[in-house]
């Protein structure tokens, strides 16, 4: 792989983040000129209390003091205090992403593995009765809001058969340690990760079965049938590497909406991640922190796509040659 | 597929219909119109032919009658909770309220009916912006070549890069609750895709010899883009609203969820935040959040069926390539 390809992707990369920068200051500053007094609004605040709010989000002076005040904050780490708990917002993110990163993570592999064999079966066999009954479930789960299949789960499996706590990551007031604390958090995670598995799996099922179907009519596997290979060997060894490729961007481009994927879902089953502390800073409105979730969100997001655009450099290397 | 991608306005064509009598070109614009219904009904027959395009067709042309015959169906005063004072709270299905009443004693049934309304009415509004401005970049992109091509290419890229998600709930949040910023938050996070492939398409027509025919005669630009690319983009901005209509009822019914949507407007997401806020869940009162979710998975998917046939009929690549594997 050339340097040239691997320096001119990082430098599109980093200048993606400084768009973001401009455009996560330009929201919360430019569109709603004064984000503190949505907050004031009703509240019983004397105008000291106002004053010092304002100089906590940096309201004071001109605009680009303001967005120098901003950028060199954050690029020190400082993402501000949050309006609701007083503490930095840094340390919010921390105690919050290790739920959503269990939580998201596990599904997406799940969805992956389940969704990729889906879609090599259905696109090999096309229009069989397997093809056909994939092809029309992922359709419907694509057409499904998340957050309601997560209802429908919780409804059914929580409160009418009993099996899985109603919400929440461990048990209230739970003091074990260990192995134990761990059944009861993988416990308590079964249906919001049956939801985000059973949400994420239509994706990878479609796309790997068009790459499928793209690679069927391809000479090397009537070569390979030529030589008289089994039907399965033809598959495994010849349509599913080639066939791959998509699908591996697919996968790490996912892994940039893992921090952000569960928003409505941890909601529904008071997962305490990144989506539950989202809602807590809409519902505030808490500014510094939604500020510091999207910036967050938005770099995972800019990291998996320098990935994918390196890994394709590595995988294919026509791309990283031209 | 006859003429939809071929051939300069001018030039006199006689109905490729079969059976019909062709219809005698009396100047270019009659032959023109005659043309364009020629495609429109080869079109409107491909879709016939195929069932499931079809099936989605019909269940859509449902709801939108239900949508807009709304007043006639289920009166407005059943979203009140003051007029809805004397009914029974979380009561079940019965004959007076067909999909039972919520925790205030409102009629879920009117909900459902009056919440299509608002639902499809955010998914058609935010479509028209969202395809609006994405035709727009990636025609005046693809056209125009150059540094223009490059800056709207390159902001693109970066909206692209930008999780839409999370974008639109910072934006719906920052802005005030109402229907009209919900439209605009889900049309200015949607269109890079829309940009993109627009402009790929005006890439190749701009490469046609007619387009080259049309500059030498001294055409001017407006009049190559609005004679000549224009209509040979349109059957992909075509196929590209029925795939955005279910993406911005999705987020709608997400927004909503999260209690971004306006407040004194019922749509489907909002019942359904309503009816997990006020506990129908632990109550098991299906009634109360099954027939929004159901609405929504029915129309999405009837969209999502309906748009993915007609982008196979109308997408030159895609055409090609169904058209060898089936």
């Amino acid at each position: 792989m050339r340097a040239r390809f691997v320096v001119a992707k990082v430098a599109g990369s980093l200048a993606t983040l400084a768009f973001v920068l401009v455009v996560n200051f330009f929201l919360f500053r430019v569109v709603n000129d004064d984000p503190t007094a949505s907050m004031f609004r009703g509240r019983n605040m004397s105008a000291d209390q106002i004053q010092q709010r304002r100089e906590q989000f940096d309201l004071t002076g001109s605009r680009l003091e303001q967005f120098i005040a901003y950028v060199g904050q954050t690029l020190r780490g400082n993402l501000g205090d949050s309006f609701l708990s007083n503490r930095p917002v840094t340390t919010e993110i921390r105690e919050a992403i290790w739920p959503t990163v269990a939580l998201v993570g596990t599904s997406t592999v799940f969805a992956m593995v389940i969704g990729i064999t889906l879609g090599i079966y259905a696109g090999w066999r096309r229009r069989s009765k397997f093809d056909v009954a994939s092809t029309s479930f992922s359709m419907f789960t694509y057409s499904v809001p998340d957050f309601w299949l997560g209802m429908l789960l919780l409804a059914f499996f929580s409160v009418s058969l009993g099996w899985f706590p109603t919400g929440g990551f461990e048990d209230a007031g739970s003091t074990a340690t260990g192995l134990t604390a761990l059944l009861d958090q993988a416990h308590h995670m079964v249906l919001p990760a049956l939801t985000l598995t059973l949400a994420y799996i239509g994706e990878y099922m479609i796309v790997m079965r068009s790459s499928i179907l793209d690679t069927v009519g391809e000479d090397y596997l009537q070569l390979a049938r030529a030589k008289g290979l089994r039907d399965a060997d033809v598959r495994k060894r010849h349509a599913v590497p080639n066939a791959l490729l998509p699908v591996v961007s697919l996968t790490a481009l996912n892994f940039g909406f893992i921090l952000s994927g569960a928003i409505a879902v941890e909601s529904i089953f008071s997962w305490p991640g990144l989506g539950q502390a989202t809602l807590e800073a809409i519902r505030g409105p808490d500014f510094p922190m939604l500020q510091g979730l999207f910036l967050l969100f938005s770099a995972s997001l800019i990291v998996a796509n320098l990935a994918v655009d390196l890994l394709y450099g590595f995988l294919d290397p026509r791309v990283a040659g031209r | 597929m006859s003429d939809v991608t071929s051939g300069p306005a001018s030039e006199p064509v006689v109905d490729p219909a079969p059976g019909d009598h062709p219809p005698i070109a009396y100047s270019p614009r009659a032959a023109a119109w005659a043309r364009r219904r020629a495609s429109f009904a080869q079109l409107a027959r491909s879709v016939r032919s195929d069932r499931i395009a079809f099936g989605g067709l019909v269940v859509l042309v449902l709801f939108i009658v239900m949508a807009v015959a709304a007043p006639l169906i289920s009166s407005r005063s059943g979203l009140s909770a003051v007029d809805s004072v004397g009914n029974l709270a979380w009561a079940r299905p019965s004959w007076e309220f067909p999909m039972g009443t919520d925790h205030l004693g409102r009629s879920v049934a009117a909900q459902f009916v009056w919440g299509a309304r608002v639902s499809l009415f955010v998914g058609f509004a935010a479509t028209v912006l969202t395809v609006g401005i994405g035709s727009f970049v990636g025609i005046v992109a693809g056209f125009f070549g150059g540094w223009t091509d490059s800056v709207m290419m390159r902001l693109t890229d970066w909206f692209l890069v930008i999780p839409f998600l999370p974008l639109a709930i910072v934006l719906a949040t920052v802005l005030d609750r109402s229907l009209w910023n919900i439209v605009f938050v889900i049309g200015v996070t949607t269109w890079p895709a829309t940009a993109r492939l627009v402009r790929a398409q005006v890439l190749t027509v701009k490469q046609r010899l007619y387009v080259d025919r049309a500059r030498a005669l001294g055409a001017s630009r407006t009049h190559i883009v609005g004679r000549h690319i224009l209509p040979n983009v349109a059957p992909l901005i075509l196929a590209n609203v029925t795939l955005a209509v279910p993406i911005s009822i999705l987020t709608e019914t997400t927004l909503a969820f999260l209690g971004l949507a306006d407040p004194n407007q019922t749509s489907w997401g909002k019942t359904l935040e309503e009816a997990f806020g006020a506990g129908a869940i632990s109550r098991n009162a299906w009634w109360y959040y099954l027939p929004a979710g159901l609405g929504i998975v029915a129309v999405v998917l009837a969209f999502t069926l309906f748009g993915r046939a007609l982008e196979e009929i109308l997408d030159p690549r895609l055409r090609k390539r169904s058209r060898g594997q089936r």
